[in-house]
């Protein structure tokens, strides 16, 4: 098959730094930490594109203020944006996302997935199954769609 | 004409938990109720299906009330189990699965014999229901259709239709408790109501209850009857629940199955987050289970009838917060005590509920 990649030419970002997080000198260490948005953005920014050897972050598929977070109500909501309108790969990218959440969030956490409007083809639709999550656990099913996934979070473990 | 419903004017019931019932080792899916057992000193008897792949059968213990497992139906299911439903006779139970087939148990004195595997499903078969008189079987699933199924003589199921019309992903199938009328509810926002054609024996649908039928905006995930089956209530990833009700003559034999169904009433501004289950029970108290990790009851006002100019109205009469730490996917009233609610969640428990009023 001739190399039929959605975007062969995506813009490659410069990652932002990373600030390394301080602990406080009177840290109780039973205390439930509160999550903010900055360590749900290290836990997705270095997940790997499913068709190029960038990661999500440096291609500006998400960033830090796309996460929007209320921790006292255990809520996250990711926006992110494809780098092309009619990336078939999105619904693959928001599994991705979805998968990483649920394995390193508490599971109170409720997780809402989406692409930033306007920036795809068929937004409703791709919206639509992402947060359907019985749809979600059958495609999580499927081993080839789990090496895939498990292929792009892969850099994010290290 | 639409009703919102009224925030809790008459909250004063509460539901204390009886029981949590570990075992499953995934989330829990789905729960039914044995229809023969809980009374006349039979115990009562409770299956559940998961995305362990398995389907455990809990007892409640004679002597101390207590529900034990009873029997875990397991190397058989490939996949994530969805659904699970009993014959009306108790005896056999039947479980929809991701692997695209519906299997059908036998219960043989402590045991649970597999005796027939349904296929045909081109995918994922989310949903699987009896008809009252246990001769006919439904099922349904992501490939769109809704499959009806013929119970014969051996343990022998012959496919006798195979519907097409909803667009998308179908969540649930459900008989009406007394007559040959089959409800499916979708991925495409609607409800469609299934009737045979009395001549030809052809399935078909009979009418969609969408937009112009002020229908659901999202999702529609469940479908339950109240127990005289003149009115069916929905819920959704709309948030909402709506009620509906027909002008079917469900008394005369041999029952015309054209009379439509129209919207009655929608209570929104409860749930947060989507909701999954909806059951009405016995008694004609609405329990619903969604991803808010909330169980609400809601009841109909009794009103003065010549006051309703605007149809019945329906009130939140209990709100449990919290019932498990993750989403609520399938909420049970108990066949034939109308106080005792199982729900079932992603958190992999079961919990056994009684509804009490708060003196």
């Amino acid at each position: 098959m001739v190399s039929g990649l959605i975007n062969a030419n995506p813009v490659v970002y410069e990652k932002k730094e990373r600030r390394v997080r301080s602990q406080p000198a009177d840290k109780d260490e039973y205390a439930v930490e509160p999550i903010d948005q900055q360590e749900i953005f290290d836990h997705v920014r270095d997940i790997k594109d499913p068709e190029h050897p960038y990661s999500l972050e440096e291609l500006k598929v998400v960033s830090e203020d796309a996460i929007e977070l209320d921790d006292e109500h255990n809520y996250v909501r990711i926006t992110f944006t494809p780098t092309v309108e009619h990336c078939s790969m999105a619904t693959v990218i928001g599994l991705c996302l979805r998968v990483k959440l649920m394995r390193s969030l508490p599971s109170r956490y409720k997780v809402d997935i989406r692409v930033a409007p306007g920036t795809h083809a068929t937004e409703a639709a791709v919206n639509k199954q992402l947060n359907d999550k019985e749809r979600v656990a059958a495609a999580l099913e499927n081993p080839n769609l789990v090496e895939m996934v498990d292929e792009c979070l892969a850099p994010t473990y290290e | 004409m639409e009703n919102e419903g009224t925030v809790g004017l008459d909250c004063n019931f509460e539901l204390k938990e009886v029981q949590k019932l570990e075992g499953h080792t995934d989330r829990v899916w789905g729960l039914a109720w044995n229809p023969v057992t809980g009374l006349a000193g039979v115990p009562s008897v409770l299956a559940s299906c998961s995305g362990d792949k398995t389907v455990r059968i809990w007892q409640q213990a004679a002597a101390t009330g207590s529900w034990e497992c009873k029997a875990v139906l397991d190397e058989t299911h490939t996949r994530t189990v969805r659904s699970c439903a009993w014959s009306p006779s108790g005896k056999m139970l039947a479980t929809a699965s991701f692997d695209a087939t519906t299997a059908i148990w036998e219960n043989v004195g402590d045991d649970f014999e597999c005796v027939a595997t349904l296929e045909g499903h081109e995918n994922e078969v989310k949903s699987v229901c009896w008809n009252s008189s246990g001769s006919l079987l439904a099922t349904c699933g992501r490939d769109k259709s809704v499959w009806i199924w013929e119970v014969q003589p051996g343990h022998e199921f012959e496919c006798v239709s195979v519907l097409q019309g909803h667009t998308q992903d179908v969540k649930m199938v459900l008989w009406h408790p007394s007559i040959d009328l089959l409800v499916s509810v979708s991925y495409d926002n609607t409800i469609k109501i299934w009737a045979e054609d009395g001549e030809s024996d052809d399935w078909h649908c009979v009418q969609t209850l969408g937009d112009s039928f002020s229908g659901h905006s999202s999702t529609v995930w469940a479908v339950s009857f109240n127990s005289t089956g003149d009115k069916m209530v929905t819920c959704s990833d709309d948030l909402t629940l709506k009620i509906w009700d027909t002008s079917l003559d469900l008394t005369a034999s041999g029952s015309d199955s054209s009379g439509l169904w129209r919207h009655l009433c929608t209570l929104s501004g409860y749930h947060d987050r989507t909701i999954f289950s909806v059951h009405w029970s016995r008694d004609g108290v609405i329990a619903s289970g969604a991803g808010d990790d909330t169980i609400r009851l809601f009841k109909e006002i009794p009103s003065d009838v010549h006051l309703q100019v605007n149809g019945p109205s329906y009130n939140m009469i209990c709100k449990k917060e919290k019932v498990h730490s993750m989403d609520v996917n399938s909420v049970q009233w108990h066949p034939k005590v109308p106080t005792i609610l199982a729900s079932a969640s992603d958190d992999g428990y079961i919990k056994i509920w009684e509804l009490k009023a708060i003196s």
